[in-house]
């Protein structure tokens, strides 16, 4: 046995983390169960029809969830088609391509978008992207893609496409340097393999790192997924605040977590309140499964594409 | 090009760490004149300000087996990759000097780095499969890049490619398994695979039976000895017995100097050069 006093930090290290870890677990639990007991009228109320049902309407005293779970989800799934590729590319560039003195430059640059406050990137929205995105993008997409339901209808600047849009630039710092740490794990070995076989450029990308990172890269897109379905100030500046669901994506919308915000302080009846407490589980239940999911990838990616140590 | 027959015994030389070093080399090739394949004069690199490689000459044979020795940091490894221009990934670097295959330079303004590594192929010290790909798309993997799609022809090439790496009878019943599911000795053989599946014109090995154990490191040798026929190959190896088991020729680096460059027998029985001697007895590196 060794000397109690070469044991201590160990044993106090390990406990100290258990603590926090459940400390941590505990604190999601309470949370949880907090808003459960928030929002027990409106599960009696509503059931499990509370999930699917359109109707927001706090004049008869009708809610249902589904308008803004499809707000959140399909504002998110825009920001993700956007930022994926774009915080991928990037991440790409700086890792394989840009020159050693800009990389640092660029690198802070990203850094900086995710220190800038939601608020202003709300503010910027509705002051710069949504004139921008009516006068011009949705005009565009309204007559090059118009047969298609999604870009349809008429244009108001605030929408589902503008907030996918804004959320897609809050994700994308976290996506991109995530990307930028696993592409950087990519053995050189594996990219000395491609090159030595005559590939370009190009072609060492493709087969020997984006392959390799493949499965890394998917976990930082759900990580950013995980950003994208919480994120509240900025989406609510620029997507219309209306709890509505339409094919269109020049339509508004509302998102679990704006209506939140907006409407806490205005839920005049207690079944009101409730069902608003009953949104806030709905969106904890969503955010802990996409983090849970990334968890777990970025886990089995721990044990991937390291190759057989023999 | 393919030698498709089945590998002779494995070769009766010392195991790794045998005492003595004594060359067995077919006394046809370690005579006569030799076919030059790589023709260098006055070849010099530079990694930014720090030059590693000095006014080396040498003119490397075709259809023969050229090995570099020399101690750890001598410049073995940025001689070889000055060979297929792999040294060019590194920023900084800058070579002097003339580097000719078969009589083409291959430093001309007009010749694409790509074009070089596919006639000249390379393994690493550390097998390096690619590990999302099944062993035969990592043989196949070159030939793809090369726009090769005729499945008939890949076929032939996957099976003629690993039979030359001594890995078909391991391999031929399960080719669709992960290419890191093999052994570390399976996995350097089947990048010697994916190396040859190129065809290429040379072969460059920086110690490539380092991480290997003996039996393994012996099938590699054995490997080598077949290529002989057809190939160049260039081998570093920090192993005297290994150097002398399979090249015809030594070449010896010190200081990123090359010392001394003779048949391999003249080098480890007979050198010209008192730190060649030193150093092939094992008295310094
Ligand atoms: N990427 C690099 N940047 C700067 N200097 C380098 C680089 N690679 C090698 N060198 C330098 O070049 C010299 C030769 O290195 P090299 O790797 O060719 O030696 P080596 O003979 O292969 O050694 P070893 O037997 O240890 O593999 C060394 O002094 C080394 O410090
Ligand atoms: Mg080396």
């Amino acid at each position: 046995m060794l000397p109690a006093g070469i044991r201590w930090p160990d044993i106090s290290f390990r406990w100290l983390a258990l603590l926090a870890a459940v400390t941590i677990g505990v604190l999601i639990a309470l949370v949880g169960w907090e808003l459960y007991q928030g929002s027990r009228m409106a599960i009696g109320q509503f059931g499990p029809r509370f999930l699917v049902s359109s109707t927001w309407n706090p004049v008869t005293d009708q809610y249902g969830a589904w308008p803004f779970i499809y707000g959140t989800l399909v504002s998110s799934a825009i920001a993700l088609i956007i930022a994926v590729p774009l915080g991928v590319a990037t991440a790409l560039y700086l890792t394989e391509l840009a020159p050693m003195r800009i990389r640092q430059p660029v690198i802070m640059v990203v850094e900086m978008l995710a220190a800038v406050p939601s608020v202003i990137f709300g503010l910027w929205g509705i002051f710069v992207l949504i004139p921008w995105l009516r006068d011009h993008l949705f005009v565009w997409l309204k007559t090059t893609l118009g047969f298609l339901p999604l870009f349809q209808g008429p244009i108001y600047g605030v929408s589902m496409l503008a907030g996918g849009i804004v959320v897609a630039i809050m994700i994308l710092p976290i996506i991109t340097s995530v990307s930028r740490e696993i592409l950087r794990s990519v053995p050189n070995l594996q990219r000395e393999a491609a090159y030595a076989l005559g590939a370009t450029h190009w072609e060492v990308m493709r087969i020997a790192v984006l392959s390799y990172a493949k499965r890394g890269l998917f976990g930082a897109s759900v990580l950013g997924l995980g950003r994208a379905l919480g994120e509240t100030m900025a989406v609510t500046m620029v997507i219309g605040n209306r709890p509505e669901v339409s094919a269109s994506l020049f339509a508004p919308g509302y998102t679990l977590a704006s209506v939140i915000a907006n409407e806490f302080t205005e839920a005049t009846t207690d079944l009101y309140l409730s069902s608003l407490f009953e949104l806030g589980l709905v969106l904890l239940a969503v955010t802990i499964l996409v983090n849970v999911i990334a968890q777990l990838m970025l886990r089995s990616l721990a044990g991937s594409g390291t190759g057989k140590i023999n | 090009m393919a030698d498709l027959s089945p590998p002779k015994p494995i070769a009766a030389g010392p195991p790794a760490g045998a005492s003595s070093a004594v060359p067995r080399i077919p006394p046809s090739i370690a005579g006569g004149e030799m076919e030059v394949a790589f023709d260098i004069a006055g070849f010099s690199l530079w990694y930014g300000a720090n030059q590693a490689l000095f006014d080396v000459d040498i003119r490397i044979p075709t259809r023969a087996v050229t090995a570099i020795i020399g101690p750890s940091g001598c410049g073995k490894s940025t001689f070889l990759r000055a060979l297929n221009r792999m040294h060019e990934l590194t920023p900084g670097t800058r070579i002097a000097g003339r580097l000719r295959l078969f009589g083409e330079d291959l430093y001309a303004a007009a010749i694409d780095p790509v074009v070089v590594r596919r006639r000249v192929g390379m393994v690493f010290q550390k097998s390096n499969p690619f590990p999302t790909m099944s062993i035969a798309d990592n043989v196949l993997v070159g030939l793809r890049l090369n726009g090769v799609s005729d499945r008939a022809f890949l076929r032939d090439r996957l099976e003629a490619s690993l039979r030359m790496a001594a890995l078909w009878d391991e391999v031929k019943d399960h080719l669709s398994r992960p290419g890191i599911s093999l052994s570390g000795g399976q996995q350097q053989r089947l990048c010697i695979a994916r190396a040859l599946a190129v065809q290429p014109e040379v072969l460059l090995m920086d110690e490539p039976c380092s991480a290997l154990d003996p039996i393994a490191t012996a099938k590699i040798e054995e490997l080598i000895n077949e290529l002989r026929a057809s190939f160049t190959v260039i081998i570093v190896t920090h192993n005297m017995q290994q150097a002398a088991r399979v090249s015809n020729r030594t070449a010896f680096f010190y200081l990123g100097k090359l010392v001394e460059y003779d048949q391999t027998r003249t080098i480890f029985m007979n050198p010209s050069n008192s730190q060649t001697e030193a150093y092939v007895a094992g008295r310094f590196g």
